[in-house]
């Protein structure tokens, strides 16, 4: 075999620390290899170029470039071999940069140790064998998780570019954290007047199917043929029947329920319609609370309800769809104030959250628009907002900056002039972030125009004083202490993972970071991909966002799934396991391993044998380490494969003694 | 090519492609500095290694092996790790009976975005391996190892280190 070695100079990334033209004079010395030569860019047009040539001129059969981690750029260069004329998996690559030239400064090591590296990859070159994908359908149907802006973006355009979507809400209705929303920064827009259009149009899209109240079960399948198991929860409603005429509301006697969409500041009744503009508007039951389900009797919906749609014996329903590709746009949730106990979140009446204020803010909103301090029901006249409530802060593990919090609450000091001109709001902030398109004008007018007073400092205690409120904080632009008399005060809280992201992320085979946020493919440039082939994320489930960037990222994500679909068929892996019916016993030992249920038995010449399920495999290689005979071989990773990396690296050292 | 000598011990890492891998590579991303003994093998998934790679490397004079993978319940094929748990487990707890000693292997699991841990937990185990020391050679009767290092003893600035060498192997 004539196997050619490109050591890339990364510019100075690699060779800064690396000797990169002694790791290729080195390369030259090993068995198998033909050509071996230092590249400056082996990954511009140029080096890839380089690549070609020597491939043709010296006749090579397989290629090792020495550059950066495979998880970059191995796509890349398996493109560039293929051009070359060579089969895509006749190349191997050596990670020299990330796990190499970037660790360590010495240069000595560094060189000895990208020129053991490569070798190893021209071991294991050795044994590669030519591999070939296979092609199989897809089905060009789409689910969606969350049905928020980010996933109501993601659905509309995926809908519009004609494929079937299935979206699926955990709660009764779409809109998710948005909805709650009075206005919207910077534009002071009016949020149900911007979502609530797109909300209609994902009710009456035809290629749209909602699952509202619904939660997914299982999964599993593969990129382009997943098959989802959705729960639907009870409602106790029949939502085929109910029209949304509200009349069960009116006349539900359990009136004080606590509602989760106006942030529990004020009541609503046991069967209700989070808010006018929901979608679906179907009424459904808190269960908790209704006298009916808890104590037996009542029923007085039943008796109102001009289309009989009341089920108070409703059972879960699983419902299954069959999609080729996933979006999950599950969103976040906000952290919680009580960690905090010296700003009396939770203790204190008049200590709210942002997005409590945001819904007495709204028009649809528990006080109709009006602020009023939850103690005693008058309007506020100072109005301190503390920033960072559980973002930049690492004594409560939340160490990352949220991002909208500067700019929502810069909004609601505007809102709070204009709802209350003779009031006057406060800011504790660390530092204003606001870098997006007119975000910082925005906050300058809070400033400027309408008199917000911000203050640098946190905040050290809030404390009640006869019937106002006392913040004590420390204002660090003038090193002093600072007490501010406040009627109310309101916390910024941050952004944390949604509850239950973790367990979503095992069900959809996808990684979280340690806060718990879904792991883009490449931070840079895969941010909509997951590592699992055909699963998508949009919107703050991947981290915090604003409105603008939740609704670029479904669209996003929306194009990557139009795109994989352009096609009729995927190519699949060839990186699967094979077995060798020679040597397989049919002890099926692999089929009981296997995750995916990828091997089936099969009887051959009446002897049971295993046989791997071409498409459904993944490659994860568990049979290969389980298989006791060694006849089923993950192709690409095989034994003789890792054991030829294992060799390189450790030579026998007295070979004679084994045997 | 052997590891530098004085600087270096033999180090063997098996990390999986999603996670591990990934860790490693985030490390280095954020240029987190780390000994550099240690040479990572990819593998799809944790539950691809053969526990008889391991005792292999080990066989050809590795001073040690370090497995990561994906934290429980976050595999990317859903149980791997698991698996992988379940006998390396075992592999530690047999490493005694063969020879090994088992300080000398480590698994663990790092997350594709742990970096920092993954800076960790190289600089730990390298450390313990160079607390350790060596590995004495494998599996080697007395009168081979004798007749393999007759020639190098006879070179007389060899002599005192190698005599050494010998006699620990033997004891």
């Amino acid at each position: 075999m004539k196997i050619g070695v490109f050591v890339c100079h990364c510019g100075s990334n690699i060779a800064g620390t690396v000797d990169t033209e002694k790791v290729a004079a080195a390369a030259r010395k090993l068995p198998g290899v033909a050509f071996a030569t230092d590249t400056m860019y082996a990954c511009s047009e140029p080096g890839q170029e380089g690549i070609v040539e020597a491939v043709k001129e010296h006749g090579l059969d397989g290629v090792v470039v020495a550059s950066c981690t495979p998880r970059m750029h191995e796509a890349t260069f398996r493109r560039t071999v293929e051009r070359a004329g060579l089969n895509r998996y006749m190349f191997e690559m050596a990670n020299i940069r990330e796990h190499v030239s970037w660790i360590g400064k010495d240069m000595d090591a560094n060189t000895n140790k990208a020129a053991e590296l490569v070798a190893m990859a021209v071991a294991k070159l050795r044994e590669d064998r030519l591999l070939f994908p296979k092609k199989f359908d897809i089905n060009k149907r789409v689910m969606v998780l969350g049905g928020g802006v980010a996933g109501i973006q993601a659905a509309l355009d995926c809908a519009d570019g004609g494929l079937d979507v299935v979206l699926v809400e955990k709660t009764t209705t779409i809109g998710g954290k948005m909805a709650k929303l009075d206005k919207t920064f910077p534009t002071v827009d009016c949020s149900s007047c911007i979502l609530g259009p797109k909300m209609v149009d994902i009710a009456q899209h035809p290629n749209i199917t909602l699952y509202a109240a619904s939660e997914v079960d299982d999964v599993s399948g593969y990129v382009g043929n997943f098959k989802v198991a959705i729960r639907k929860k009870q409602t106790y409603v029949d939502w085929d029947l109910c029209t949304g005429c509200g009349q069960c509301m009116e006349k539900c006697p359990s009136k004080k329920t606590p509602d989760a969409f106006n942030e529990f500041i004020g009541p609503t009744t046991a069967i209700n319609i989070p808010f006018p503009q929901a979608i679906p508007k179907k009424a459904s039951i808190n269960a908790e609370a209704c006298i009916m389900l808890t104590k037996g009797k009542c029923g007085a919906c039943a008796k109102v309800c001009p289309v009989e749609a009341i089920r108070f014996d409703q059972q879960e329903e699983i419902v299954h769809e069959e999609v080729g590709a996933i979006v999950a746009a599950t969103g976040y949730d906000l952290f919680d104030h009580s960690k905090y106990p010296e700003y009396g979140g939770g203790r204190i009446p008049d200590v709210i959250t942002s997005m409590q204020y945001e819904r007495m803010l709204s028009a649809s909103g528990p006080t109709g628009g009006h602020i009023k301090r939850p103690s005693n029901g008058e309007e506020p006249k100072n109005v301190v907002f503390i920033q960072c409530v559980g973002s930049r802060d690492k004594s409560v593990d939340r160490p990352y900056c949220s991002g909208f919090c500067c700019m929502y609450t810069a909004k609601q000091t505007i809102l709070t002039k204009d709802h209350i001109p003779d009031s006057q709001s406060y800011v504790f902030y660390m530092d204003i972030r606001s870098p997006g398109k007119n975000y910082d004008e925005f906050t300058r007018r809070a400033m400027e125009q309408y008199g917000a007073r911000y203050i640098r400092g946190r905040v050290a205690q809030v404390y009640e004083k006869g019937d106002t409120l006392i913040v004590r904080g420390a204002d660090t632009l003038t090193g002093t202490s600072i007490e501010v008399e406040a009627d109310l005060v309101v916390l910024a809280v941050g952004a944390e993972s949604a509850k239950g992201a973790a367990q979503l992320a095992e069900k959809l085979r996808i990684s979280y970071d340690t806060y718990g946020f879904y792991m883009e493919s490449h931070p840079k440039l895969k941010p909509v991909e997951t590592n699992t082939a055909g699963v998508f994320l949009a919107g703050c489930c991947q981290g915090p966002k604003d409105i603008p960037s939740s609704v670029g990222q479904g669209s996003a994500a929306a194009a990557k799934v139009l795109a994989m679909f352009s096609k009729d068929q995927l190519e699949s892996d060839p990186q699967i396991s094979q077995v060798d019916i020679k040597r397989c016993i049919g002890c099926g030992k692999c089929m009981s391993t296997c995750p995916f249920g990828a091997i089936k038995e099969i009887d051959f010449r009446g002897q049971k044998k295993a046989e791997v399920i071409e498409t459904v495999c993944q490659g994860c290689g568990l049979c290969t380490a389980t298989c006791p005979q060694g006849a089923i071989q993950l192709q690409h990773f095989t034994d003789n494969q890792i054991l030829a990396e294992v060799t390189s690296l450790c030579p026998p050292l007295l070979e004679k003694s084994f045997e | 090519m052997p590891p530098l000598a004085g600087k270096e011990l033999r180090i063997v890492g098996f990390l999986c492609n999603w996670c591990s891998y990934g860790g490693a590579d985030t490390a280095g991303v954020g240029r987190f500095s780390q000994p550099t003994d240690l040479r990572i093998i990819r593998v799809p998934c944790s539950g691809r290694i053969d526990p008889l790679f391991i005792l292999r490397t080990f066989m050809n004079g590795a001073d040690g092996v370090l497995v990561s993978g994906c934290h429980p319940r976050d595999c990317h094929y859903s149980e791997g790790n698991l698996y992988a748990r379940r006998r390396l487990e075992i592999l530690q707890r047999l490493m005694p009976f063969i020879g090994i000693e088992p300080e000398r292997f480590s698994y663990t699991w790092v997350s594709a975005s742990e970096g920092q841990r993954w800076q960790k937990v190289v600089g730990t185990f390298t450390d313990e391996i160079h607390a350790i020391g060596p590995a004495k050679p494998f599996g080697v009767s007395m009168e081979q190892l004798e007749k393999q290092m007759a020639g190098v003893l006879a070179s007389p600035e060899n002599a005192g280190a190698e005599k050494q060498e010998v006699e620990r192997a033997a004891s």
